[in-house]
């Protein structure tokens, strides 16, 4: 029965192309705007580490002296390098590491090339674990390197090739700064989006060039670059002793805790330090603590883009304009189509029958809409990833979700803009229509 | 009207539709157009500088940043021997070296008080405080910059601090943008005076005011006059790393960029010259999210629109072809062609206008939701009387095609039966 349906509809839509058309349009178009945004959205909301997001935390507390919070009420994100340290001593994680973004200048080993500047993140050797770096050549530093402030370094692969060619350096060595570092890595391909281990403004969703031994970067005295609040410090015969010593937050911390027991644990000891701190005297202010999982620093610390939300408004709005002309458009449709109706009924058609039929019409609008739709989408992303350009919206593409949620959105939008017209179309008499013919 | 507002009763659920469907696409269309326009008008907003032939470049010196801070006189040296290649040449108005330069994207501030403030933590905004861009300047700073001295004169060389990294500075003397001066002190004249600068602390005598420069930084919309409070600090930076900004003799831009990285790794090799852009790229890539969001929004309200036409066409024609006999009857009894364009016409102009009455009331609603939830100003009624005239206009021009269909129907129909 249905398949007759669906062949009287292919027949009744062929029989008015223009105004099928403009309604499969209007539904594309519509279709095609939501899903741009939907994609737009879940591209910024993703999970950039799914195998462990649920595994991965950064402890806070909030040890910024309330006149020196520049987040409002929120937590600081980052620690003291007092505080990592202490944390990072009790060993209570299943790989944990410290992590601040840095620079230097590096001296090339060809002579004849300038010395050029390259972004550092200073970590300890679980980094590569905890976030799965792939590794094109050689390995991780070892925790033995960590304790003995080791000058070695894992490269990026493009700076690899950019100092040695594609070929495996490990063991050369790089002049970064004052010093000679020896290369135990060197980065596969990682580009993580968002790159969601530490948010800096002057990185621009990039990965470092390099990663060094945290204890390494502390003792050339490679200052933080980013995410840092400070308040006031004295300064003794040595600044950056001072700073080290200071109350402003700039560390990183990521711990691995694998079970919930293990979070508890975690959350345990963080508020025990806290306490104990607090009764040390060191704050005057009533102490909070958290342990934020990657969804939740995310949302803080790298939220949708206020350009993003207004286009996913924006869309919506369309999608509601489309449909409000496309219901039109049905209406208008049916109602030419009431003489036929009122044959069916008077030939014994049960209203039922001509609501599935109506239905079946319905449903094969919204199908070729909502396929329109997915190729609009694509055509509109690739304009906004050409306007926009940059790194902010170039990993922006559909996926095999945001596709099936448009088809599905195009069927059951149409659908329901389709119920008051097929509703419309069930009243018709049949005595009626006969009548006036 | 008696008879358009009959007919329309009798299709009252179509034209309902359509109205609301004009009122969203109106409430859309007049908030896109107001937010491209503040965003156009943001991206057009003068700097100050002479744009035109002005680059920038990052220097960095090769070592240790740590190390090489705390030999501030050495790199004093070396910036002092930069600057005096570059200032000698024929092609180079001037140079300067600073440590931010105006719509970088990211700079220093500085808080500025007429009053002396209680020293302190605390938020020295609420206690008066104006925050401005903080430039450190040389006295050839504001002939490398192209900005117009209008009050007051330029820094003398004796004035000018040398600074190590995190080092205090306590500038006697200080220049201030226009709009600056004008917060500071309304209505007067602001050489000579006194201000505070670091919190209400330590102060300082305006000797200048220039006629407008820039921050490096854009700010959101709501606050749109804050970009152009500036200060001027007599401060040279002896420091690592830092931007150098180059004014070039008319025409000069494009081969002093070439050779000016050349001539300084010459002089000194240590070092990493990067970043050589002209101000023009500058600007572009501090708007460019801006520009993007604008092209965005003008494309989806084309396409919004061009819908919502089609809309009303397909409808009008669904109404046309619905009374084609009626229209035969009123041709045969005397009504012109003009007779049923008009007919069609001012049944759309209902319609529209009832949308545009709907749209103008939710153009104001969503333009409140977006200012709260986005942060952006408030739409003013000048963009709903544009949107609203726009719509109408589109409704008139969009049943047009149907209508003059309409007037084509002859007379005669009226005779023949369906």
């Amino acid at each position: 029965m249905f398949s007759y349906y669906f062949g009287l509809a292919l027949h009744s839509l062929r029989r008015n192309v223009a105004l099928t058309s403009l309604i499969v349009i209007a539904i594309g178009v519509g279709i095609a705007a939501s899903t741009c945004a939907l994609s737009m959205f879940r591209a910024y909301t993703a999970d950039p580490i799914p195998q462990k997001s649920s595994q991965l935390f950064v402890p806070h507390i909030d040890s910024l002296s309330p006149e020196y919070r520049e987040r409002g009420d929120k937590l600081p994100l980052h620690l003291t390098y007092q505080d990592a340290r202490a944390l990072l001593a009790q060993h209570l994680a299943k790989r944990q590491a410290p992590m601040y973004f840095t620079g230097s200048t590096l001296a090339p080993p060809n002579p004849r090339l300038h010395p050029f500047q390259v972004l550092v993140r200073a970590t300890g050797a679980d980094f590569f674990a905890l976030f799965d770096v792939p590794f094109q050549y050689g390995a991780a530093w070892s925790a033995t390197d960590d304790e003995a402030r080791a000058e070695v370094v894992v490269l990026g692969s493009q700076l690899n090739e950019r100092l040695f060619g594609r070929v495996n350096s490990i063991g050369r060595t790089v002049h970064l700064g004052t010093r000679d570092f020896r290369v135990v890595g060197v980065l596969d391909a990682w580009a993580p989006s968002p790159r969601f281990y530490e948010a800096s403004n002057a990185m621009q969703g990039r990965v470092e060039d390099l990663f060094i031994p945290f204890g390494s970067a502390i003792d050339q005295h490679l200052p933080p670059w980013d995410n840092m609040a400070c308040p006031p410090f004295s300064s003794g015969p040595s600044q950056w002793d001072a700073f080290l010593a200071s109350e402003c937050v700039w560390v990183r911390l990521w711990v691995q805790l694998p079970t919930a027991g293990d979070v508890q644990r975690y959350r345990r000891a963080l508020d025990g330090y806290a306490d104990e701190q607090t009764r040390s005297g060191r704050y005057h202010w009533p102490i909070r603590t958290a342990l934020l999982n990657v969804g939740a620093l995310l949302a803080d610390e790298q939220p949708v883009p206020t350009e993003v939300r207004l286009y996913g408004l924006i869309s919506l709005g369309f999608l509601l304009v489309c449909l409000l002309n496309a219901m039109a458009l049905m209406l208008a449709r049916f109602m030419t189509q009431s003489a036929e109706v009122g044959v069916r009924r008077a030939l014994g058609a049960r209203r039922i029958d001509v609501f599935l039929q109506c239905l079946a019409e319905t449903a094969v609008i919204g199908l070729v809409g909502g396929l329109l739709g997915i190729g609009l989408c694509a055509l509109g992303l690739a304009g906004i990833r050409s306007i926009v350009g940059g790194a902010t919206v170039a990993f922006v593409y559909a996926d095999r979700v945001d596709l099936s949620i448009a088809v599905l959105a195009a069927l059951v939008s149409t659908l329901f803009a389709g119920l008051y017209p097929t509703w419309r179309a069930m009243q018709v008499q049949p005595a009626w229509q006969l009548k006036i013919n | 009207m008696q008879p358009i507002l009959a007919a329309l009763a009798h299709n009252k659920v179509g034209a309902l539709l359509i109205a609301l469907q004009i009122a969203l696409s109106m409430a859309i269309l007049c908030n896109a157009l107001f937010i491209i326009h503040q965003q156009l008008s943001l991206g057009n907003r003068a700097s100050g500088i002479d744009e035109e032939n002005i680059f920038t470049f990052q220097n960095n010196w090769a070592g240790n940043a740590d190390e090489l801070n705390h030999q501030p006189q050495m790199l004093l040296t070396r910036l002092r021997a930069d600057l005096a290649v570059l200032r000698s040449r024929a092609d180079v108005i001037d140079a300067f070296a600073s440590r931010a330069f105006p719509l970088r994207g990211y700079g220093f501030g500085a808080i500025l008080s007429v009053k002396p403030m209680k020293s302190g933590p605390g938020d020295p905004l609420r206690s008066g405080g104006i925050v401005a861009a903080n430039y450190a300047a040389d006295e050839h700073a504001l002939n490398a910059l192209g900005v117009k001295l209008i009050a007051g004169r330029n820094f003398e060389p004796n004035e000018i601090q040398v600074a190590a990294e995190s080092q205090d500075i306590e500038p006697a003397v200080i220049i201030v943008s226009r709009a600056l001066a004008e917060l500071l002190f309304p209505h007067q004249s602001a050489v000579g005076k006194t201000v505070y600068l670091g919190g209400g602390t330590r102060p300082t005598t305006v000797i200048g005011v220039v006629d407008r420069l820039q921050a490096p930084w854009h700010f959101s919309p709501t606050q749109p006059d804050t970009v152009n409070n500036s200060v001027l600090l007599p401060v040279q930076w002896a420091v690592q790393g830092y931007p150098m900004l180059v004014r070039a003799r008319p025409g000069q831009l494009a081969q002093l960029m070439k050779s000016v990285p050349a001539q300084l790794h010459a002089l000194d090799p240590a070092r990493e010259i990067d970043s050589v852009v002209p101000f023009t790229d500058t600007r572009t890539a501090l708007y460019y999210n801006d520009r993007a969001l604008s092209i965005t929004l003008v494309t989806v309200c084309a396409i919004l629109l061009t819908v919502t036409a089609f809309g009303i066409i397909g409808l009008t024609s669904f109404w046309v072809s619905q009374r084609q006999r009626h229209i035969g009857i009123r041709r045969a009894l005397g009504a012109t062609r003009r007779h049923i364009v008009q007919y069609f016409q001012t049944e759309n102009l209902l319609i529209t206008a009832g949308g545009v009455a709907l749209g103008a009331g939710a153009a104001l609603g969503l333009s409140l939701w977006i200012a709260t939830s986005f942060e952006l100003q408030r739409l003013t009624a000048g963009y709903v009387i544009i949107g609203g005239a726009l719509m109408l206009l589109l409704g008139q021009g969009a049943a047009l095609w149907p209508a003059l269909r309409a007037a084509s129907i002859a007379p005669a129909l009226a005779t023949r039966s369906r």
